[in-house]
């Protein structure tokens, strides 16, 4: 528990396979940005069995809808949405290659069996910390859906960006772990 | 009678919904960095710590704290002694909320309609606005900022009498506890207990708007929201739902008569990210 790690983005599985449930994690490298109705078109574009905008395999979706940029700003206030909004698209992403997701909130069952069936990763990280998290935001480019605003997808390079192993490939989960060990019955 | 022009309550709208965004009162930063230095958890002190880390960066870098700059709730209590120029009461306010989520760099997170096209509004418009008539030539207006990841973990529940003081509080942790990390935990808890169906959801939010640092006046309800407070946070939540001892930072409780026939209670979660200020015009 609480080992922190430095990890790449896009994912390997040996990286996978060495994060643990409650590890605290810096990650580099380039994901992507989707939330609600950006799910809702990648869903659609499967299921009509059209390509999707990026290649997701090995890839991590970070749940986020940032603030406007000021000028100067690489992307303006960028903190985690809560996840259980995407869990019913997510099983499907990640059976098609999807790693890693970055979000907040506890996921369903269906979520937790399609991370271990694919040897994926839930990472949690501080809602309401959108400028600490932004400032690990180094390069953006909206790369699909910009009629979205704020949901469109955006292609991110981030450096440290700081974040919590919260579901592991072996499923173990700290939203039912990390409260079992805290609270006074 | 008092002559207000439609334009100040405009100008203080803007100003407010700019502020809200950026400066987290020191009520709620007090609450946390005293929580911070109990927590037992690990992984929860180091969020709390990230939380208090990213109240400084918003004001040093002119940034709002939360990208969920939420929707506008809008708190008016109305001087019956003063008549509105040049312009109507609610344009006026909407008008502030357009200008401060533009002109203040905010997300624009309304919709037009909630279930066909979705269409963003693209001004933040509009706001929910409560107003009330009181006695006096001013006019007090609070602007608060609600997220979505707490407000989707509120509930009523139209409770019988019979359940009594045990059922509320029943009700109440179990709602808490069914939210886990979703509200984005440490969280403020709004109750509302009694009136009617709308009435009482009204009480839970305007609860939310006692400052953290202040008791409740009725010495019953200060016993139940000191208990409710315990309770809630050994519950194990913890902050961001991770597991620790820093579940709720507060319960705040507004209750008023209700029908022979009704308990009715509402719970309204508040995020840490807890933005509302006041002018007085």
């Amino acid at each position: 528990m609480t080992e922190e790690r430095i990890l790449q983005a896009p994912l390997k599985n040996k990286d996978i396979e060495k994060l643990t449930c409650g590890d605290k994690v810096m990650l580099n490298g380039t994901i992507y940005t989707a939330r609600d109705a950006a799910h809702k078109r990648l869903i659609q574009l499967l299921e009509d069995g059209k390509p999707l905008p990026f290649d997701i395999k090995d890839q991590i979706i970070y749940y986020v809808g940032p603030t406007p940029e000021k000028p100067g700003e690489v992307i303006g206030s960028a903190g985690p949405t809560t996840s259980n909004r995407m869990d019913p698209y997510t099983p499907r992403l990640l059976d098609a290659g999807l790693k890693g997701m970055i979000g907040k909130g506890q996921r369903s069952k269906e979520v937790i069996e399609a991370i271990v069936r694919n040897k994926s990763v839930y990472f949690a990280a501080t809602g309401g910390a959108s400028v600490l998290l932004a400032k690990s935001i180094k390069k953006l480019k909206i790369i699909a859906y910009e009629d979205l605003g704020t949901e469109a997808i955006r292609e991110i390079y981030v450096e440290n960006f700081p974040c919590i192993v919260a579901i592991d490939f072996k499923g173990r989960d700290l939203y039912e772990n990390g409260p079992e060990n805290y609270q006074i019955l | 009678m008092r002559e207000v022009n439609a334009s100040e309550i405009t100008d203080i709208v803007q100003r407010l919904s700019i502020e809200n965004n950026i400066y987290l009162d020191k009520d709620v930063t007090d609450k946390i960095t005293e929580s911070a230095k109990k927590e037992d958890s690990p992984i929860g002190k180091q969020i709390l710590e990230q939380i208090l880390t990213n109240a400084k960066l918003a004001i040093e870098e002119n940034r709002p704290m939360c990208q969920d700059t939420g929707i506008a709730v809008i708190f008016v209590e109305l001087g019956q002694d003063v008549h509105i120029s040049k312009g109507i009461f609610h344009e006026a306010i909407n008008e502030g909320v357009r200008r401060g989520y533009t002109q203040g760099y905010l997300r624009k997170s309304v919709v037009e309609d909630p279930v066909f096209d979705r269409k963003n509004t693209k001004d933040n418009t509009p706001a929910i606005i409560h107003t009330e008539v009181i006695p006096g030539d001013k006019i007090k207006i609070t602007v608060t900022s609600k997220g979505a990841g707490s407000e989707n973990m509120s509930e009523i529940k139209m409770l019988k009498p019979a359940d009594g003081i045990d059922g509320v509080k029943d009700f109440i942790v179990d709602r808490v506890k069914r939210s886990g990390g979703m509200p984005c935990p440490p969280i403020i808890v709004g109750v509302g207990i009694g009136g009617n169906f709308e009435q009482c959801a009204y009480l839970s939010k305007k609860a939310l708007l006692r400052p953290l640092n202040t008791r409740n006046p009725d010495r019953r309800w200060d016993t139940v929201e000191k208990e409710l407070l315990t309770r809630i946070n050994q519950l194990g939540i913890g902050p961001m739902g991770l597991g620790g001892r820093t579940t709720a930072l507060a319960v705040q409780i507004l209750a008023m008569p209700c029908h022979i026939a009704s308990l009715p209670v509402a719970v309204n979660l508040q995020c840490h990210a807890h933005r509302h200020k006041t002018a007085i015009i």
